[in-house]
Parts: structure tokens; sequence; C-alpha cells
């Protein structure tokens, strides 16, 4: 505020993020991208219903351009979360971005940037470890706890060749919020 | 003559942007910080964190004492648009406070009427991960004010305008690096740390040139085979060593010596890294002038336990046995309150260690060396289940104790009763900028126990505050905080008094340094970790801390919310971020009254 609106215009910050924004591997997921395992011995495998072995599993994703094979995790924000859950449970909106009960949501906490691995199926909620955020996939992972202040952006689903594809761009915004 | 000018000009240009502020023009000329200034800083102001380069954190004012403190009230106050972990003090140069908070923000503000004179927001990386969401404050040097960030570099500023004048990235936040400390300015260094242990990366301390931001030297918190102490790690586990630098160090300018806490070695399983990893968990000398190192003392070695021994060593003299001894004090996160003694050529030499908190890890301590043994069934492996007290958190983490030369008693803010218990899990590969940890996320964030014997369904001591006699070696006084541990920084002052918060219930309170007795508690905005600092501008004494809760202390009440259930299912601790002053409700009088 004030004079300082003005400065703060002028801090110099890390400008390497703007060269590599439309780079094929930085770009989020697109329609039509294969996804890939993000993690484990498995990393870079496609994703099938079998991978959902517990109720609790959370498997990471990147989403992957079949025609180019670039993996888009140029980013961190682009890592994406999968869950399989109760249909009956999702709401409208979830139930139609999900795919056989399977719901995606950007893996990058609204909160604090960390990557989220925990899905603990009992009481129903994602949760990041770095600092308690809680969110609700069966309703847009809206925030239901814990520190952060916005929903994980949403991403639809499809299957296809018994595969996990994306069958859109994030809806809603990706990152944490600016204060 | 020419930094007044300086500072008037910035006074035009914002009243130009916002006319409405003439009071503006009150706002005092800039005193550049010198060496000399930063040795022997002047009472009325706080040039650095702990106020002084030995890490007292204790101010000579005595307007506010214990007799007249039940008058303090609110002066001012700043919301500062920001949440999470404001652990950052306010530093005052002559009427001109500036304050840090979560995100890489720094507020200028007119400390006598809590007016902005600018504002620096750093634009932090998009897609960057903040494992602990903080900052712990600035430095001042010269006429400029230098901040360590998120994404791991150092930005020096105009401390008159808020314009950026270099920005020297140390180390890849990609890789896991982040910087959480305030720098610490030392003749023309700015001396900063990283961050990370938690991401498998290797830990350093950097000295940058406070005019250009080139890099002095480095020293390395892990060494390498060939290093000293490289012969303490195999293979290549020093490579992903850890041992990161959380906080700000304490200084000697008599013998140009730096002495640091270092954190743990990481992954976090002993097994992972055999050997005692040096230079973790410990306290470290170093030249100023060079980097290198000159003496050390590990407090425990081959952590098990997540025990960052974050904060520095205090630089006190202690009369033992009719001898004037220069020590390092540390309460460590081990839960031992550990006095060293310090030689003008850095060595560093054991004296004393005791617990302070319930520990039932070390089964005796080498009395030579103090170099303890551990309790086999208390050591987690990978696969290998251990139960141990004090918890992850220790018992004090990073909130800093103080030591008040009129009392001759050092206040630490102590956490006891609780204990955790944990597995390693083997490791996977590292993934650059992943944790990277060998214990299951879930196991971390639900491994709080209560201490054997303590029945949490009934009010349970956690926090204290307690007062130690290092001459004697005994503790004078301990205040109880009950189902709340305390993350709260602490300030003592020449008026007998001792200030903290730190506790769930969002007080900020002010304690009889002699007695301990309680005399006053206001409730803040938010859960108070900010480090509390006090300054005098036209005669009035003020006492400064931040609100704003969040990063571990938020954490491990997230954890006791679910050990004391239901009891404090409906404490809410907000995490909006505000500056607070504070000053006697008519001050002027308590002024000539002493």
């Amino acid at each position: 505020m004030l004079f300082g609106t003005g400065l703060a215009a002028l801090a110099v910050t890390g400008d390497a993020d703007a060269d590599t924004a439309q780079a094929p591997q930085a770009m989020p997921p697109q329609a039509g991208d294969l996804l890939v395992q993000a993690t484990g011995p498995q990393a870079g495998q496609p994703i099938g219903l079998p991978l959902f072995k517990t109720p609790n599993t959370l498997i990471q994703a990147w989403a992957k351009d079949p025609t180019s094979g670039v993996v888009r995790n140029g980013s961190r924000l682009n890592r994406v979360l999968l869950v399989k859950i109760d249909t009956a449970a999702m709401d409208d909106a979830t139930r139609k971005r999900s795919a056989e009960g399977v719901v995606a949501y950007s893996d990058f906490c609204t909160h604090a940037g960390c990557w989220i691995e925990t899905y603990h199926a009992d009481n129903g909620v994602i949760l990041c470890h770095c600092h308690g955020s809680a969110f609700d996939p069966t309703h847009g992972a809206n925030v239901t706890g814990g520190p952060a202040r916005a929903p994980l952006a949403s991403l639809s689903l499809k299957i296809v060749d018994s595969h996990l594809v994306a069958a859109g761009p994030f809806d809603g915004r990706l990152g944490i919020p600016q204060t | 003559m020419f930094r007044r000018s300086l500072f008037m000009t910035a006074a035009f240009a914002a009243c130009v942007a916002h006319s409405a502020r003439a009071e503006l023009a009150t706002t005092p000329a800039y005193s550049n910080v010198t060496q000399p200034r930063l040795d022997k800083p002047e009472p009325q102001n706080w040039l650095m964190p702990r106020g002084t380069y030995n890490g007292w954190g204790y101010s000579p004012l005595n307007q506010v004492t214990s007799d007249n403190v039940k008058r303090l009230v609110p002066v001012w106050s700043l919301s500062t648009g920001v949440v999470d972990a404001h652990q950052a003090p306010a530093i005052v140069n002559n009427g001109i406070m500036f304050v840090s908070t979560p995100q890489n923000h720094i507020l200028a503000i007119n400390a006598k009427t809590g007016d902005v004179i600018w504002k620096y927001e750093r634009k932090l990386p998009a897609d960057m991960q903040q494992l602990h969401p903080t900052n712990r404050g600035v430095a001042l040097l010269g006429d400029k004010v230098y901040m360590a960030t998120m994404d791991s570099c150092v930005v020096a500023l105009s401390a008159t305008t808020g314009k950026l004048a270099w920005n020297r990235c140390i180390a890849d936040w990609h890789q896991g690096y982040y910087m959480t400390l305030a720098p610490m300015a030392v003749k023309d260094k700015i001396v900063v740390g990283v961050s990370g242990g938690e991401l498998g990366i290797r830990g350093f301390i950097d000295a940058l040139d406070a005019e250009t931001g080139k890099e002095d030297w480095k020293f390395y918190t892990v060494a390498a085979p060939g290093e000293t102490g490289g012969n303490t790690w195999k293979g290549d586990s020093w490579k992903t060593g850890g041992v990161p630098i959380w906080m700000q160090g304490n200084y000697d300018p008599a013998s140009d010596m730096l002495y640091f806490g270092t954190g743990n070695g990481g992954p976090w399983m002993p097994d992972t890294r055999p050997g005692d990893n040096l230079f973790s968990t410990s306290a470290i000398a170093l030249n100023a002038s060079t980097g290198k190192l000159k003496g050390y003392h590990q407090y425990h070695w081959n952590d098990a336990w997540d025990w960052d021994e974050v904060s520095a060593p205090l630089l006190i003299d202690v009369k033992k046995n009719g001898r004037n001894v220069h020590e390092l004090v540390h309460a460590g996160r081990d839960g031992y309150l550990w006095e060293m003694e310090r030689t003008p050529a850095g060595k560093i030499s054991f004296v004393s260690g005791q617990p302070f908190v319930h520990q039932d890890v070390f089964k005796s301590l080498d009395p030579s060396t103090g170099r303890p043994t551990y309790n086999a069934d208390k050591v987690p492996g990978t696969n290998k289940k251990a139960l141990f007290c004090p918890s992850l958190w220790g018992g004090k983490d990073w909130p800093m104790e103080a030591y008040n030369p009129q009392t001759k008693l050092l206040y630490v803010p102590a956490n006891d009763n609780l204990c955790a218990e944990i597995t390693g899990e083997p490791l996977g590969p590292r993934e650059a900028g992943s944790l990277y940890v060998g214990v299951p996320i879930d196991d971390i964030f639900s491994s709080m126990r209560p201490r054997p014997g303590v029945d949490p369904t009934k009010p349970m001591k956690i926090g204290q505050l307690q007062a130690w006699n290092l001459a004697t070696g005994k503790k004078v006084w301990t205040h109880d905080f009950i189902d709340s541990a305390t993350w709260g920084p602490v300030l003592t002052t020449g008026g007998n008094l001792v200030f903290t918060g730190g506790t769930n219930d969002r007080m900020f309170r002010a304690f009889d340094a002699t007695t301990g007795e309680m005399k006053w508690q206001t409730r803040l905005n938010s859960g108070v970790e900010g480090t509390p600092s006090s300054f005098m501008i036209d005669g009035v004494q003020y006492i400064a801390v931040q609100s704003g809760y969040g990063v571990d202390a938020e954490r491990q009440n997230n954890g006791l919310k679910k050990m004391l259930k239901p009891r404090l299912d409906h404490d809410t601790v907000p995490n909006e971020g505000t500056v607070w002053v504070f000053a006697l409700l008519d001050a002027k009088t308590a002024n000539t009254a002493n």
C-alpha cells in the first residue's frame, strides 16, 4: 500500500517461469493426455483401475501427451492426484468429472504448495501432510480443515483402453491464492 | 544529510501516492547501521533478532517493570495481510521498524505511529513448495535491509525506499533448498544458511558481500570425504545428509567467531547414514572472516528423532567455582540443557548437560566430552519402532531462550510430557524437491504420545517457561501452560520482566523475571509465535511482537487436539498475521517517575 505498492511492482523475482510457461513439458494437463504414475517403481506407467488396491490408495500422476510422448512435469503445479471413491457420495459436478469412481485433482496443495500424498477413506478426506489441510474429494475438493483457503483444481477424466485420460484441462485456479 | 534527503524523497513520493498521509513527513531520518552500532546497539534500538550478538534477547530498557506492566496496552497494530507463522521480530532503528512475514514480505513502519513507509513483496515461484512458510527476520547494515527468501535467495533493499539493490540466489529451490532464517550482518558480510533437511539437501552456510551479494565463503554443514568429519558419513550419504541451518547464529566480535546451531541429519532414520554425521546436531564455531571451522560440540550423534539443534548457543559468562567461564549455553531439542566453554580460538569444550524435560533416550553422558550413550530401544530405525521422549518437536524447538544479566537467569520455552512413536520405512529413490525422510507421513503426524504415566484425559502440563541459574545449575522457577505447548521466543528486560507468547490460547504474557509470577497477559487475534522485542522512542518504551499462527506450532497443536480430545475441540487458533506494539497507558508519567 501507499508508496510500497509501487515498490512491490519493482521487486525482482524468479523470472525463469516466464521462459518455460509455454514449453509443452510445463503446460498443465490437456484434454486427451494420458495419466502416468509420477512416483514409485512404476513411474511413467499408465494408470488403470486395478491400481486402486486399497480404499486409501492415492496415486500421484503426471499428464503425458500421447502424441509427442512429452510428460508434463516441468512445473510442480501440474501434478495430479487420483483417488477412487463412492460415486453415490459425489455431488453432481464431481460425478460428471469422474470416471468409474476415480476423481482427479491438482496434487499441489493450495496452502503452501506441498504435494499431497494421503487419502483417508474412513473420514473421506484428502490430507496434506505439510500443514494438515483437508479436502473433500466428493465435493470438488472443497477445504474441510486446516489452513488452506481454496479447493484443489479439478480434472475431468475418461477411460481409454482401460487407462485414465484427462478429459479436459484443470477446472479451477491452480496454486496458492495470492494474499 | 544525504541519507536524510534520500528518506525525504521517499516520504515525498509516498505523500504523492496518498496525499492524505501527511504524518509521513514526521517519519524520522534513517540512521545507517555501522559495525560499532551492531557490536554495541543503543538501548533504545533493536538492531538484530536477539537485540545483541550474544543472543540474549535482553533489552536494558526499564520503563516497563514488573510493578507497572499491568498498565501495558496496545498503542497500534497492523494487519500484515499474510497468514501463517509470523516468527520474525520487529527490528527497530531509531524509530523505523522493519518486520518480515511469511511469503517474504517486508514492512517498513514508523515505529511510533504504525504508518507504513514502504512494503516489499517477494514474488515467489508459483509452483514452489513451502514446507515451512515463515520468515525469521531481517538484517540491517549500512543503508540496507537484508532478507533470506523461501526460494533460496538473499535480497538487499534500500532501507529508506524498499528498492531492490541486489538479489543473489545461493541454491536451487527445485532441489529442496529454502531459507527461513534471519540473515546476520557481520562486518561487511551477510551470513545465511539453508533449510531443506527433509528434502535431501546438503546444508551449508554462506557469507555474501554486503554491497554486491557476491559469495565470500561457504561452509558445508555436512562434511564431505576428505574433509574434517568426512569419515563420519558412509558412502554417498553425505550428499543428501541434510543438516540445515534454520536460524541465525550468534557472534563474538572480540574473537570474530560465529556460533551456529545445526539441524539433524537426513533422511531421518539413523541406519540410512551410519556414523556420527558431523556436523549435524551441533554447535559450531566459524571464523567470521574466513568461514573456517574453529570448533564444534556435537550434542548428540547419528540423530534418530528429528531433533534439530536449531537455535544458536547463547554467549554467557558464568561464574563457576570462582572462575569466570565464557560459556555457550543451549537448551536442546534433545531435552538437555547444555553448557560449554568457548575460547578465543574457537575451541568448544563440554561443561555440563542435564535434562530440562523428561528425556528417556540418553543413558549417560561421558563426563569429559558430554557424548551421550543411548537406550537402544529408544532409537527408531528402518522397520524398527521406538517410543521416545521428548517428541519429534523436542524439549525446545526453534523458539529462542533469553538471558537477563540482572537476574543472571536463563529463560527457556520448554515442552514437557510429550513423547513420540515412529517407525522408519525403506527409502525409495530421491525425487528432487520431494520429501526424503524415510518415515511414513501419516506416522509422523500421528506420532505424538503422552509421557508414559501421564493421563491425557486430565488437564495436562505441557508448555513451560523455565528459569535456570547457570552458576548453580539449578532450575529456579517454572510456569506451566496447561493443555498447550509453547512456541514463543522469549524477551527479557531491564524492568525485571520476561515476555513470551506461544500458547494455543493466543495469549501474550509478561512474567516477573525473578519470581516467575505472571504479571500481565492479553489475548491477541492469533497465536503468538513472533519474537518479542523492545525499543524506545521519545522517552516511551515499547514492546513489539507479531501474532500469526502456523507451521510446527499448528502441526503439533493438531496432534494435541487429537490427544486431548475433546478438550480442545472448540478452541481455534486463527492464522492471520498482525504486528502489535504495546506501551504503558501513561508512559510519560511512568518515565518521569523512573
